[in-house]
């Protein structure tokens, strides 16, 4: 198939950037959306210019190292599927279409397509985890855990950090991550001992990186390749009331 | 640990504070009705209504500064999170796109400041007297030769113009998009959804505006359709 690209090209974090109009030729229907980039990279390269920097590593939908936002929707037009998992028979042969970086104060544009996630790794500092006592290992299945609970924290635990949240987002909120993450601990007895202070600081930490406030628009979850509901938003909010306004006490 | 108002103040603190006032604001907004749909049961009931609460100055002036704060707190915050959300984007998309988001919701803002700008013109028109400073004036005279306020005699005089039942038929079309998607938004604010309640809460949300939309385009639409009229004896 013939398509046209407009991608968004950066050369660094201070330049102004620009939309670049790109036709791609003789691309293959069944080649993923990555591979029709390598294409249009390889050209770019034997013709001396530089190629479109993007950000992937696994290319099989589970290191949220993708990103991409494509025609207005971050990952593209397929639900429940990452950048690199999208195939260009999803578009139709002639098509154009308009490649840019992920938007958000907090996620600077480093280099054409690629973005500034690191906030999210604060995030994950200020409360993403459970703290244990090191020593013999425990023994398994020595906490009982309800087969409905361990499934709750297992989709919230589905989600793989990739931003598309905060980028489709009118408001740049990073709160469906904060949320899958609070919650995927919040749903199991090890993260019970640090659940108050889990949420707030991580809920400090999301404003203080610059992300906007969720205003209940319930973009993210449609936007999410791993279908994380909004409804473990609604659990942080929960969390977030119990421990500051009705005094929390770990 | 975290102090209360360091919880209030965060994203999500500040959201809370827009819901529970959103709420108060609603219990307002359906008592007022329910309160003015007097209106159908004519003079005598209408005015003894406004008499009555008028009588209890306490009460009114508590409800009054109650309200006050509570529009304050909630318009204050509101926007303050909007012009964030605004810094937090500050270069849009070339191409944007929409997927499941509504456009009520996301005119909550414009909807909002559009509600308050009609709320002041409300309170000129029924509370101050300022723009119909006649009807205003206007007193029922009752058997014993007391005199009250007639405002079921306002009321229907200020729909007769149909550009003043028009603007309460826009205003309760906006409130309606606000409230549209508000109600739902505060059970989500307040963290009481769960997966199996989100539609139950997106459903009591729709039928409670149009309760609400309906109650009120109710009495301009009666007046204006010649359903409720003026009494004898009133020009
Ligand atoms: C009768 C008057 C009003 C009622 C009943 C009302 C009700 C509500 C409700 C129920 C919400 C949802 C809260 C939530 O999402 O949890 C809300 C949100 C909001 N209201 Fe109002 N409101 C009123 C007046 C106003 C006014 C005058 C403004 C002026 C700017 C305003 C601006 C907003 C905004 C911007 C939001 C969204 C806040 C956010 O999502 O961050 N509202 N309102
Ligand atoms: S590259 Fe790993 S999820 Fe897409």
């Amino acid at each position: 198939m013939n398509i046209t690209v407009r991608v968004w090209r950066q050369e660094g974090p201070a330049a102004t950037g620009h939309l670049e109009t790109i036709e791609a030729t003789d691309v293959s229907a069944d080649s993923s959306f990555l591979e029709m980039l390598d294409l249009v990279n390889e050209r770019l390269i034997s013709a001396g210019r530089e190629p479109i920097a993007f950000d992937h590593d696994c290319r099989e939908g589970i290191c949220g190292m993708c990103s991409l936002v494509i025609d207005g929707v971050p990952h593209g037009p397929r639900r429940a599927t990452t950048t690199c998992q999208l195939h260009m028979r999803s578009f139709t042969d002639g098509a154009t279409i308009t490649i840019e970086p992920f938007r958000a104060k907090a996620f600077g544009v480093l280099r054409d397509l690629v973005v500034d996630r690191s906030g999210f790794d604060r995030i994950i500092q200020a409360g993403g985890y459970a703290s244990v006592n090191t020593g013999g290992a425990p023994d398994a299945n020595a906490i009982p855990i309800g087969k409905g609970e361990a499934d709750l924290a297992m989709d919230a635990a589905a989600c793989i950090g990739c931003g598309a949240c905060v980028a489709a987002c009118p408001n740049a909120s990073a709160m469906l991550f904060t949320a899958a993450k609070v919650a995927h601990y919040g749903h199991l007895p090890q993260g019970e001992p640090e659940r108050d202070r889990r949420v707030t600081r991580m809920v400090e930490t999301m404003d203080a990186e610059g992300f906007g406030n969720c205003r209940n628009y319930y973009e993210c979850e449609a936007a999410c390749p791993k279908e994380i509901p909004v409804d473990f938003i609604a659990e942080l909010n929960r969390d977030f009331r119990r421990a500051t306004v009705q005094g929390g006490s770990r | 640990m975290t102090s209360l108002s360091h919880g209030l103040g965060s994203s999500v603190g500040r959201k809370l504070v827009v819901a529970v006032t959103g709420l108060a604001l609603l219990g307002f907004v359906l008592g007022h009705m329910v309160g003015n749909l007097q209106l159908f049961l004519g003079q005598d009931a209408l005015n003894g209504y406004a008499a009555l609460i008028k009588s209890k100055p306490a009460l009114l002036w508590g409800a009054r500064l109650g309200l006050l704060a509570f529009v304050g707190a909630h318009v204050v915050l509101a926007l303050e999170l909007a012009a964030e959300n605004k810094a937090a984007r500050p270069h849009g998309y070339a191409a944007p796109g929409r997927i499941q988001s509504t456009p009520n919701a996301r005119s909550m803002t414009l909807t909002g400041l559009m509600i308050l700008a009609f709320v002041i013109y409300h309170l000129a028109h029924l509370t101050w007297g300022v723009t119909h400073p006649a009807d205003h004036a206007l007193v029922q005279t009752l058997a014993d030769g007391t005199t009250r306020p007639d405002v079921f005699s306002a009321v229907v005089l200020g729909f007769q113009d149909p550009l003043v039942a028009g603007a309460y038929l826009v205003a309760m079309l906006l409130l309606g998009l606000h409230i549209g998607h508000g109600i739902q938004s505060v059970f989500q604010s307040l963290g009481l959804t769960t997966s199996s309640s989100r539609g139950t809460f997106a459903k009591l949300g729709a039928g409670l505006t149009w309760l609400i939309v309906i109650g009120n385009c109710a009495m301009p639409v009666a007046v204006l359709a010649g359903v409720i009229t003026l009494p004898e004896g009133v020009a």
